[in-house]
């Protein structure tokens, strides 16, 4: 199919045609690359190097499931969205995934019509605080002002927080992360708040890490994960299993490193189901036998991902807590492959 | 010699619909407003298909459910449990106090540029130049966002102020503190009596206001004139004064001091709201610069000429002769930079001044997931404002007009 | 006769005026220091000067050119400088492709390029009268070219909506003999049943013939300064011709018109931009038909057409009442009907005298191009924020501000300043 970009943009088409036919898949073939909403940047989850590539621990869930349709990481339209306009984007067809430090609400699900497909990261709300203001829990936080980035979970949590622990404090809100952090540095706040793994990845890119601290509290849950739109059960279906796959070759230890190698086949039956020499898994989901492969080889599976984004090694230095494997105590679960 | 014959009663025919000039602007009308009317049906039952898709129906009742998020500028009562609708309340006069704040200041540095700038004084006048050419150019909200970082980095934190010795001081005799959170000024307090005083400064407003028509109509009687500025700045703050003795200063001043993360008591001007203040401000003052001098210099200079002619002093001159005329020239601009103002107060999203967008058409918006009543609501409001800051204006304007005889 | 005389035969040569009365201090005494308001004035400013150069200056001569990272710039600065405080422009310098170009595909950034200088060839006969008139021809062609150019794809895609104008166009010529009312509105029809129908066939079908195609290029890699041209050219073009109809339907005499072309204009002017915007991105989904999907990109193009038109249109409005009564009534004595008048006689004369106002306008919606970051499309000051957000620049601000502020001031200066001199000429021309 050749229809050039130009006529979709020029002519009058774009009225009767460009319907978000059911299946999402088959647009994505077409097009021959994948819509994916990131956010409009968060060091350590999706933000745009020199050259304009994008990476992150977000990015790196579109780029998955670019390599399980396509083989190729690189075929994907990475779409910055706000708070305010990613529900949209998503809704309208803009994009086909949205893989942006989204909170899995009931209302998200139920009454805006979308479909979590798990969840890549635990997160809560938390608190971060410079550390000569003595603070240590945040219960102490009576009267003090707190940067928040609207269009979030995080305005209704913190008003549910203090009035039930009956402190007052006063909200300054903003919109981009890039401007909350220069409020918070500069001390127009004295906390910020936000998701905490975003508190940490904040603060690795301070000058001076070390002089603030996260306090204890976790005030709410924030399950992140890839949504879709409701109505596509097939190609919620597919992000879906790519999510797991990275998870399940983590727990099995499939690595970009072994994948090839273990691609052979191997004595545990469960990766041979996972990569693809036994068993119709990708056919089942109408993509190549090699779909987890694929994005294990050029993506790496779960640990990796969050090791090279936000890990330990790296300036952000997130500690793997609740995101471990549910073999070490966290609840990075996968379901079965079977 | 032709004889006049009543041209003949020609039958209507179908196809002077489009030719004969008579019906053919009727013909038009009817096809505009079928047009019309089917695009707005064909809108409208769009809408209504695709809200019955999406599960959704069109009702404010989403209005009067809890709001769940707290406000920080707030000149009204507000908590997270007051409702939606109280919010946008919140919002809106939060929009409506930056706007006049901003209309009212926008006004005295135009004023003061557009004069300056034709200032004899070389330095003065490129300098002024400088400014109106830098923040025409610019778009207001790097502007917006410029003055919030400046403000934010030039200023010291509160927690600056604590300590044995302070890195930062409040100023004038420990009244007003400047933070990067705001600046926090004394606030007043009513005590017993302090009704009276008011009344009492009310009363003095109405008694300046006399004495300035009996002054006129005394100089237009007699040609004397009086020191009229010093007596109304008399009457201005003696009446006052006595009175504010006498009943034993019952209006007192609390001052901010700093109490555990924040100032607290006194008012304290957001940075948030003193960014978009200013920067809205010295943007629009910028173009109202232009327009004032405009003015001036619309107004011929034979005009000046006849005025020291007459004897007038140079300031007389301005007062008298060559400013009731520049208004003319200048109000009609004003309108509309005032009105560009109000709807640029709409940035206030860039440093999180909770105005009306921020409340009604931000966080109502997100949480409700009702965006076409908030867009709709949002929108009428803003229209709303608008016309009737045009509407007011535009009365003002031909109260000043050239009265034709 | 004595050679003695008293009076003097020659004269004495000219001396040089007292110290106070010339040269520099001469200038300052009446520039500067003419009574005592004035050097007061004068010190101020003096002071407010050294004021805000002080701070500016060393600063921006400390600055640091080459680094990677933020924390690599205040490494140098601690080096060279002392710790003083020094501007970190590298940013800029490894940055500047994206502030300008987004995420323009890098081995194409000729192609914005090309059509940026293009731009001013295409307006040149536009801007200034001493061009040849024929270049005329290639300003109506750019348009077209600059989307083809930007966004790349099918030269037929190009073509065939070109050739759709020329169906308009046959359909006028054959129909205006039998009724010129219809003609017009054929005129108008044809094309859009052209476009939607069979031309996508025409061209996928010429296209798999004689395949000529540039790579094409997606509206989300638009970014930085080159949206902002794209938003600005594209939202003033259109809303011209949209203008002129709201401006002769504002002065029509049709009431029903004449309301409905006010209501439009005074909502537009009544509601801030920043609230279209987002109804073009949250509501336009809800106003048109299920499964209805705009590019973004042109969903903004539509909404800043609307906004600018209602401004054209009062602009058009305030140039069609400063002609004179004179030239109606002349076109009506030559027996032009109401097209024709405006066509050849109204038109030209009212688009002339308002060209400085729709500069200005130009200028305002130029400037306005910024808020489109509120809606997710990341224009210059996007891009700011998005190079805050990768952790090698995390804390910069000001470079960046400076750069978006001085990329705009330069654009938005110089148009200024021909519209000045467009109206100084303009003034000469009608004395």
């Amino acid at each position: 199919m050749y229809k050039s970009v130009l006529f979709g943009v020029l002519t009058v088409s774009g009225l009767v045609a460009g319907a978000a036919t059911a299946a999402t898949l088959d647009d994505v073939k077409a097009r021959g690359s994948l819509n994916c909403g990131v956010t409009t940047g968060v060091p350590g989850f999706a933000a745009p190097d020199a050259n304009g590539v994008w990476e992150g621990f977000d990015v790196d869930v579109c780029r998955a499931v670019a390599s399980a349709i396509f083989g190729d990481p690189t075929a994907v339209n990475f779409t910055p969205t706000t708070g305010q306009t990613r529900f949209t984007a998503l809704a309208s067809g803009e994009i086909d995934m949205l893989a942006r430090n989204t909170t899995w609400t009931f209302s998200r699900d139920v009454d805006l019509k979308f479909e979590f497909t798990g969840v890549n990261y635990y997160d809560g709300q938390g608190f971060m605080v410079p550390k000569d203001l003595g603070v240590s829990s945040a219960t102490e936080l009576d009267g003090a002002t707190i940067c928040i980035q609207t269009g979030t979970t995080t305005e209704l949590n913190l008003a549910d927080y203090f009035r039930a622990n009956k402190i007052s404090y006063e909200p300054v809100p903003i919109e981009t992360s890039a401007e909350a952090r220069q409020q918070f540095l500069a001390g127009a706040c004295d906390v910020y708040t936000t998701d905490a793994s975003a508190l940490a990845a904040i603060r690795a890119t301070f000058e001076t890490p070390g002089d603030f601290t996260v306090l204890p509290e976790i005030i709410s849950k924030e399950p992140l994960g890839p949504l879709v739109r409701h109505g596509d059960n097939g190609w919620g279906d597919i992000v879906r299993w790519s999510l797991n796959a990275m998870i399940t070759a983590e727990e099995l230890g499939v690595t970009s490193a072994n994948a090839g190698e273990l691609s052979g086949g191997s004595d545990n039956p469960e990766i041979n189901r996972l990569l693809g020499s036994e068993g119709n898994l990708g056919e089942q989901l109408g993509l190549s036998a090699d779909w987890a492969k694929n994005i294990i080889m050029s993506v790496g599976n779960y640990g990796e991902v969050f090791g090279t984004n936000i890990g330990e090694n790296t300036p952000i230095g997130i500690a793997r807590g609740l995101n471990a494997q549910w073999k070490d105590g966290g609840l990075i679960y996968s379901p079965p492959f079977r | 010699m032709t004889t006049l014959t009543d041209p003949p009663a020609e039958s209507f025919r179908l196809s002077q619909l489009i030719y004969d000039t008579r019906y053919r602007s009727m013909t038009i009308q009817v096809v505009a407003l079928i047009g019309f009317v089917a695009l707005f049906a064909w809108l409208i039952s769009n809408t209504i298909t695709n809200l019955a898709l999406l599960g959704k129906d069109f009702n404010f009742g989403f209005l009067s459910v809890r709001s769940g998020y707290d406000i920080n500028q707030r000149l009204v009562e507000y908590s997270s449990d007051s409702s939606h609708l109280r919010a946008a309340y919140v919002g809106l006069l939060n929009t409506l106090l930056v706007a006049v704040l901003g209309c009212a200041l926008a006004t005295v540095i135009g004023v003061f540029v557009g004069v300056l700038r034709l200032s004899n004084n070389w330095l003065t006048a490129k300098m002024m130049t400088i400014y109106v050419e830098a923040f025409r150019n610019i778009p207001v909200l790097l502007w917006i966002v410029a003055f919030f970082a400046v403000l934010t980095e030039a200023t010291p934190a509160p927690r600056a102020f604590r300590g044995e010795s302070p890195a930062a001081s409040m100023v004038l005799n420990d009244s007003v503190a400047f933070t990067n959170r705001g600046i926090y000024v004394p606030s007043p307090t009513w005590g017993d009596g302090s009704l009276f005083v008011v009344v009492v400064f009310l009363l003095s407003l109405a008694g300046i206001w006399w004495f300035g028509r009996y002054a006129h109509k005394r100089q237009n009687e007699t040609g004397d004139i009086l020191p009229t500025f010093w007596i109304k700045l008399a009457i201005f703050f003696v009446p006052v004064v006595i009175a504010y003795f006498i009943l034993g200063r019952p209006v007192g001043l609390e001052y901010p001091a700093l109490k555990g993360f924040n100032f607290s008591g006194g008012l304290q001007f957001r940075n948030s709201l003193l960014a978009l203040w200013l920067a809205l401000s010295c943007y629009t003052g910028a173009f109202i610069a232009e327009n004032v001098r405009a003015g001036i210099l619309a107004i011929s200079r034979g005009q000046s000429e006849a005025a020291s002619a007459l004897g007038l002093r140079p300031n007389r001159t301005m007062n008298l002769v060559v400013l009731p005329q520049a208004l003319r020239v200048i109000i009609p601009p004003l309108i509309s930079q005032y009105l560009n103002l109000t709807k640029n107060s709409s940035l206030a999203i860039a440093v999180g001044y909770m105005d009306l967008r921020a409340t009604l058409g931000g966080i109502t918006l997100n949480q409700t997931g009702r965006e076409l009543e908030c867009m709709l609501l949002m929108m009428g409001i803003y229209l709303i404002i608008s016309l009737a800051i045009s509407g007011s204006m535009n009365v003002y304007n031909n109260s000043v007009k050239l009265k034709e005889r | 006769m004595s050679e003695l005389s008293f009076v003097r035969t020659e004269m004495l040569p000219e001396k040089e005026p007292p110290a106070g009365e010339r040269g520099v201090i001469k200038w300052m005494r009446t520039n500067l220091f003419s009574n005592w308001a004035n050097s007061i004035l004068t010190i101020v400013a003096i002071y407010v000067l050294y004021a805000a150069l002080s701070h500016i200056l060393p600063w921006f001569l400390n600055s640091i050119w080459r680094a990677d990272t933020l924390t690599e710039c205040r490494e140098i600065r601690d080096a060279l400088n002392n710790g003083e405080p020094s501007a970190c422009f590298a940013v800029i310098t490894e940055r500047w492709s994206q502030l300008i170009f987004g995420f323009y595909p890098q081995h194409l950034y000729w192609r914005p390029i090309v059509s940026f200088v293009l731009l001013f060839v295409a307006l040149a006969p536009v801007l200034y009268d001493t061009v040849p008139r024929k270049l005329f021809i290639f300003t109506a062609i750019y348009p077209f070219l600059m989307v083809w150019l930007i966004w790349g794809g099918s030269i037929w895609g190009l073509l065939m909506v070109i050739a759709g104008f020329g169906v308009g166009y046959l359909a006028f010529r054959a129909l205006t003999a039998v009724s010129g009312l219809v003609a017009v509105i054929v005129a108008f029809v044809a094309p859009v049943i052209w476009w939607l129908y069979p031309s996508g066939l025409v061209g996928d079908a010429l296209q798999s013939i004689i395949p000529i195609a540039i790579e094409s290029v997606e509206s989300r890699s638009l970014g930085g300064f080159t949206i902002s041209v794209i938003i600005g050219i594209s939202g003033i073009a259109l809303s011209l011709p949209l203008g002129i109809v709201l401006a002769l339907g504002r002065q029509s005499d049709m009431p029903f018109v004449k309301y409905m072309c006010i209501g439009f204009i005074e909502f537009i002017r009544g509601v801030p931009l920043i609230t279209l915007l987002f109804t073009a991105l949250l509501l336009l989904n809800y106003f048109l038909p299920k499964g209805t999907n705009f590019d973004v990109v042109i969903r903004v193009i539509i909404m800043v057409t609307l906004f600018a038109a209602a401004y054209m249109a009062e602009t058009i409005r305030g140039g069609l009442a400063a002609l004179p009564t004179g030239q109606y009534e002349a076109a009506d004595s030559l027996g032009l009907d109401y097209w024709q008048a405006q066509r050849l006689i109204i038109m030209p004369q009212a688009l002339k005298i308002s060209i400085p106002s729709i500069v200005g306008i130009f200028i305002g919606l130029f400037k306005d191009t910024t808020l489109v970051i509120f809606i997710g499309i990341s224009e210059m000051l996007g891009f700011t924020n998005l190079i805050r957000a990768n952790t090698a620049w995390n804390g910069i601000y000001w470079e960046l501000f400076i750069f978006v502020g001085l990329v705009f001031w330069i654009c938005c200066f110089s148009m200024s300043r021909y519209s000045q001199w467009l109206e100084r000429k303009l003034q000469t021309d009608h004395h």
